[in-house]
């Protein structure tokens, strides 16, 4: 069976001489739930961010679906991308468009008829609890709001692979563990959801990638 | 249809930006508005001196000036002679007693005359060649001159060909405003769309992480550049009509001082529409460009 992801002697080195990775071999199964845990600096962020190619390892190859997502070149790179859902630490929201035109770009960007990428966008505001605030800018949510907002705008297009960089940072624990049940959720229905997370107790019954200054332990 | 739709959007999106930012997009399109609005109204008031040259280009004479003492029958026979020739459409015979007596109707010049112990003038032949183009003129004079009974030809077209020559230098100037104009307007819309993504630059950022294209990012801002360089025609094709409609009558005026009749007229909607797409085809340049090196 060929793993969804697949980390092969991965490095990943910035100048003039840090170590972010080094030796990195893991495998990832579709629909599995994989948390990465490690201290900060350990280079869970990096690790993620090498599945969509917004970082390229130094060293090593990095496969999704079985094609190596690090030879992809320029024109080829959106077409991974929209197959992933991403969720980032900044939420990295547009603070000039609501909610509902938030969670509609990656369908406009697929090109979604619009009517149908407005039902999707409703749908997905709803799945995550937001959808009376559909018209409110993200300035006028709450902190989970926000982080939730930005777990709509990853799944709106039905991604197969869920990426999450420490989507439960700065949050308090109740609502941690209310955003950490909406990605639980997406693993129920069979999405491959990878986090990277400070505290995977918010995460029961996943695997544990634990990094450790670079390195897998 | 979906190209369309997309396209659409990105259209719509542009206008949104260009209304949201009033000021700024005002700014902009006066400044493109300007820049187009020297060389168009140059172009405006070229086309209509040039129809009155070629109004005014419909009397080109020669003069023919035989010698002094030449007796009338020479000169009968010359204006005869004249008329020969193809390039002659009709001929008028001078007389020079004709001419002592006009010059002494003319004020100052009577005691100049009276003092002198002879007609000074000779006869002459005014001829209006058949073919106005300055090349045949030149030729026909260059072939009376050589006549043993001529003592001297006199081109009166000379004006026309000055004036001629003038307007194609101007043509050249306007040509070169314009090209200088236009780049003129690319460097405004280049640096407009730059700040543009410089503002965006979260936007454009999220796109590209959701996957976006090159060419769904680029799209909106080429929309922008290409509305700036639009709403800029428009102001200049203002700019020319309100200056031309000012400047009517006082250019009528002086125009009918020296015997012309010169309206000047509106742009014709074939230069409008240039004037216009050439705008809109400059911003999207100037955005494209700009596009290019921060997508690069």
């Amino acid at each position: 069976m060929i793993p969804m992801i697949k980390f092969d002697r991965i490095a990943k080195r910035y100048p003039p001489d840090i170590t972010a990775l080094a030796d990195i071999c893991a495998e990832i199964v579709d629909g599995e739930l994989v948390t990465v845990i490690g201290h900060s600096g350990a280079g869970k962020s990096t690790l993620l961010k090498l599945i969509p190619a917004i970082e390229r390892p130094t060293a090593g190859t990095v496969l999704v679906n079985g094609q190596n997502v690090s030879a992809l070149g320029r024109g080829a790179l959106p077409f991974l991308r929209r197959n992933i859902g991403l969720v980032f630490q900044d939420q990295k929201l547009l603070f000039d468009r609501n909610a509902l035109a938030n969670v509609l770009l990656p369908l406009e960007i697929t090109g979604f008829p619009h009517r149908e990428a407005q039902r999707r966008a409703e749908a997905a505001l709803d799945k995550v609890g937001l959808l009376a605030r559909a018209r409110a800018l993200p300035i006028a949510l709450s902190g989970g709001e926000q982080q939730r907002l930005a777990i709509a705008r990853a799944v709106v297009h039905r991604p197969s692979l869920l990426l999450a960089d420490e989507p439960t940072a700065y949050l308090d624990a109740d609502t941690a563990q209310d955003v950490a049940n909406i990605f639980l959720e997406f693993h129920r229905v069979g999405v491959t959801v990878m986090v990277a997370t400070y505290d995977d107790r918010l995460f029961p019954g996943a695997r544990r990638l634990r990094l450790d200054h670079g390195r897998l332990r | 249809m979906n190209w369309l739709r997309t396209h659409w959007k990105a259209c719509q999106l542009a206008l949104t930006r260009l209304v949201a930012a009033p000021l700024n997009t005002l700014l902009s399109v006066l400044g493109i508005g300007i820049a187009l609005a020297l060389p168009g109204a140059g172009q405006q008031l070229l086309t209509h001196v040039a129809v009155l040259t070629q109004n005014a280009s419909a009397t080109p004479q020669l003069t023919v000036f035989l010698a002094v003492d030449a007796e009338r029958k020479i000169a009968q026979a010359t204006e005869t002679r004249l008329q020969g020739l193809p390039e002659v459409g009709k001929t008028q015979l001078l007389a020079r007693e004709d001419t002592l007596a006009r010059m002494k109707k003319a004020e100052g010049l009577a005691d100049v005359i009276a003092a002198l112990p002879k007609n000074p003038f000779p006869d002459a032949i005014v001829v209006t060649p058949a073919d106005e183009a300055p090349a045949t003129i030149e030729r026909l004079a260059t072939t009376v001159r050589q006549w043993r009974t001529v003592e001297h030809v006199q081109v009166d077209a000379d004006w026309a060909r000055r004036l001629s020559a003038l307007i194609r230098l101007a043509k050249t100037a306007v040509l070169l405003l314009a090209t200088l104009l236009g780049i003129g307007l690319v460097a405004i819309t280049f640096n407009t769309i730059r700040l543009q993504v410089l503002t965006r630059q979260a936007e454009v950022e999220v796109s590209r992480l959701l996957g976006a294209t090159d060419a769904f990012i680029r799209r909106p801002f080429l929309w922008y550049g290409a509305l700036l360089g639009l709403l800029g025609g428009c102001a200049a094709w203002l700019i020319i009509a309100g200056t031309t409609l000012w400047l009517r009558l006082p250019v009528a005026e002086l125009a009918q001082l020296y015997g012309f009749d010169l309206l000047l007229a509106l742009p014709s909607a074939a230069d409008s529409a240039v004037l216009l797409g050439a705008a809109m085809l400059l911003g999207w340049l100037g955005a494209a460009l700009s596009m290019r090196q921060h997508l690069r």
